[in-house]
């Protein structure tokens, strides 16, 4: 499992993909976070979907990581072609025969390939975080946004709580990436499918029908991604509910995809 | 400790109700190169992914270097394998490709550059697979199956896309290779070059096995033929009579007549052309070559 892990790295480590993810995340980072701020006085709002984040939110203990947790499903959905295009290509590349070939755990090579998968999306993590937190610095000041509350001790465990919700939401993205990849073993039909359910079809049922948001996937894992609704709210979908739903849609897809590599014929 | 390189009993693959491998039953011993030649769509590449457990065979058993084939983990770290050509990232260099499927076997990256200069590949390790021509990139699956330092070669059309120079690189390669002791299994279409190399020979036909055993053995079971050539065209349809009247199978082809029977027949053969009035100017008695052999067993002709 080690080995597959340090051999995929090698691949994931190549400059155009990791130099090329690395980029996208830190301009988009930079971006979320640096609206959050530029447009803080602009009636249609500063953050998704026209919502508003004023000045005295921002100056809680939480308006550090608002940026870095607004651009969380947007990681997600990053990680998702990663992770997708990653298991793919060994179909359409025909090298699933020679991973196989000097690693004949079917198991083996899923856990590792998921490792190194799941690295790559820590590393993606850790750099929107730094970038969207180091951007809200330098802009809270011209926003007069308060900064004396983010790195209180609240405002670290703001931080903490924000990281892992990020990272529960990244990895499950990544995972119905993976899962995509194995059933549909195509970069292009993987990678289309899921970003074309995730960024326009949800959106599309939950805009006719407001109730599907508890019951859809990409809303699950988006929802903790920001932390979740709060209780009772009527908007959003509560943190708990999102990740047992979102939980299940990721553990279901992961043992199909799994039973399916396991057992499937290679013969490409 | 087993003395057969490979060795299958029954083996079976059907997809639904087409039969890809039927009961499929041979052995290679250790240190010998075999040859696997069949049509296209015999089944030699469903064979060697079920031999690699790429797929699981419907029936029947097999053992590679004495380790059954339902546990591949077993016999793999000891087997080289490059199966329906060479597959490898484009987006990564030759080297950096061999260095992904070392760490992936837990091989040593040390070989990395030794292994691409065996195939001719040394200066050019690390351009991008993408860049590689059909030739590089079969040099470059061929240094991946040596990356275990194999006891067993397994090689799908390894001389595809080569150069004589490279074809005949290949073939000292796999010969040396042997001559260490390193058991090779290799499939071409290119039946000279198998007839050249091989010591052994396992012949598929529609999935099944028509011939296993020594290159050697199956040649001499061949009827020897006599070819003719007479100054014309008539000239060899009397021929052709002269064979066929002496009870001898033979046909008109590339200009000559080819006669099935025993090489002392040429004798008698140059003797009634000359009655016939016709002075030869070719007679040459000889055994078919593995193409003719294997056209003949195969039906495919």
């Amino acid at each position: 499992m080690w080995n597959v892990a340090i051999a995929e790295l090698r691949k994931l480590r190549r400059p155009t993909l990791f130099l090329g993810t690395m980029g996208a995340v830190a301009f988009f980072s930079a971006l979320f976070s640096s609206l959050l701020f530029l447009l803080i006085d602009s009636p249609d709002g500063n953050s998704d979907r026209g919502r508003m984040v004023g000045r005295e939110v921002l100056s809680l203990a939480t308006g550090g990581v608002q940026g870095f947790s607004s651009v969380g499903g947007f990681l997600g959905i990053i990680a998702l072609c990663v992770f997708a295009a990653q298991s793919a290509q060994e179909y359409t590349y025909g090298t699933l025969r020679n991973i196989l070939v000097r690693q004949p755990g079917r198991m083996r090579v899923l856990a590792g390939k998921f490792i190194a998968m799941k690295l790559f999306a820590l590393i993606m993590i850790i750099l929107s975080a730094f970038v969207s937190i180091t951007a809200s610095l330098l802009l809270a000041p011209r926003a007069k946004v308060s900064t004396d509350l983010w790195f209180n001790a609240d405002g670290r465990h703001a931080l903490f709580t924000a990281f892992i919700n990020i990272i529960i939401s990244v990895i499950g993205f990544g995972t119905i990436g993976m899962v995509l990849g194995l059933l549909l073993r195509s970069p292009i039909s993987a990678i289309s499918l899921g970003v074309l359910w995730l960024l326009i079809v949800e959106n599309l049922l939950i805009a006719v029908k407001n109730s599907l948001q508890n019951w859809l996937p990409g809303a699950q894992l988006a929802s903790i991604a920001s932390g979740g609704a709060p209780m009772g709210s009527a908007n959003g979908v509560e943190y708990s509910h999102a990740l047992l739903v979102g939980g299940i849609y990721v553990a279901v897809g992961a043992v199909i995809a799994t039973y399916l590599f396991v057992r499937r014929d290679v013969s490409n | 400790m087993s003395n057969t390189a490979i060795s299958v009993t029954d083996l079976s693959k059907k997809y639904g109700e087409r039969t890809a491998v039927s009961h499929a039953t041979f052995e290679i011993p250790l240190g010998t190169i075999c040859g696997f030649v069949g049509p296209n769509g015999s089944g030699k590449t469903t064979t060697m992914r079920m031999l690699l457990g790429l797929i699981t065979p419907t029936g029947g058993t097999g053992e590679i270097l004495g380790e059954s084939i339902e546990h591949p983990e077993r016999y793999l770290p000891r087997v080289g394998a490059m199966i329906e050509g060479p597959a490898f990232y484009p987006a990564l260099s030759g080297k950096e490709n061999l260095n992904y499927l070392a760490s992936l076997g837990g091989f040593s990256t040390d070989r990395v550059q030794h292994l691409l200069d065996q195939v001719g590949l040394g200066d050019r390790g690390k351009s991008k697979y993408k860049t590689y021509s059909l030739g590089m990139k079969q040099r470059l699956g061929i240094a991946a199956a040596l990356l275990p330092n194999p006891k067993l070669l397994m090689l799908d059309e390894p001389t595809n896309g080569l150069d004589p120079e490279g074809i005949q690189e290949v073939r000292a390669l796999l010969r040396s290779l042997a001559n260490e002791g390193t058991s090779v299994f290799v499939s071409s279409h290119l039946l000279s070059e198998l007839e050249l190399i091989s010591d052994y020979l396992v012949m598929l036909r529609k999935g099944e096995v028509v011939f296993t055993g020594k290159m050697t053995d199956l040649m001499l079971d061949q009827q020897p033929i006599i070819i003719a050539k007479g100054a014309n065209e008539t000239e060899l349809v009397t021929l052709l009579g002269i064979a066929e009247a002496a009870g001898h199978h033979a046909m008109i082809r590339d200009g000559a007549v080819h006669v099935e029977g025993p090489a002392n027949w040429a004798l008698d053969f140059n003797r009634a052309a000359f009655e016939a009035g016709i002075t030869l100017s070719q007679l040459t008695p000889q055994l078919p070559n593995l193409e003719e052999t294997f056209f003949e067993m195969t039906g495919e002709k």
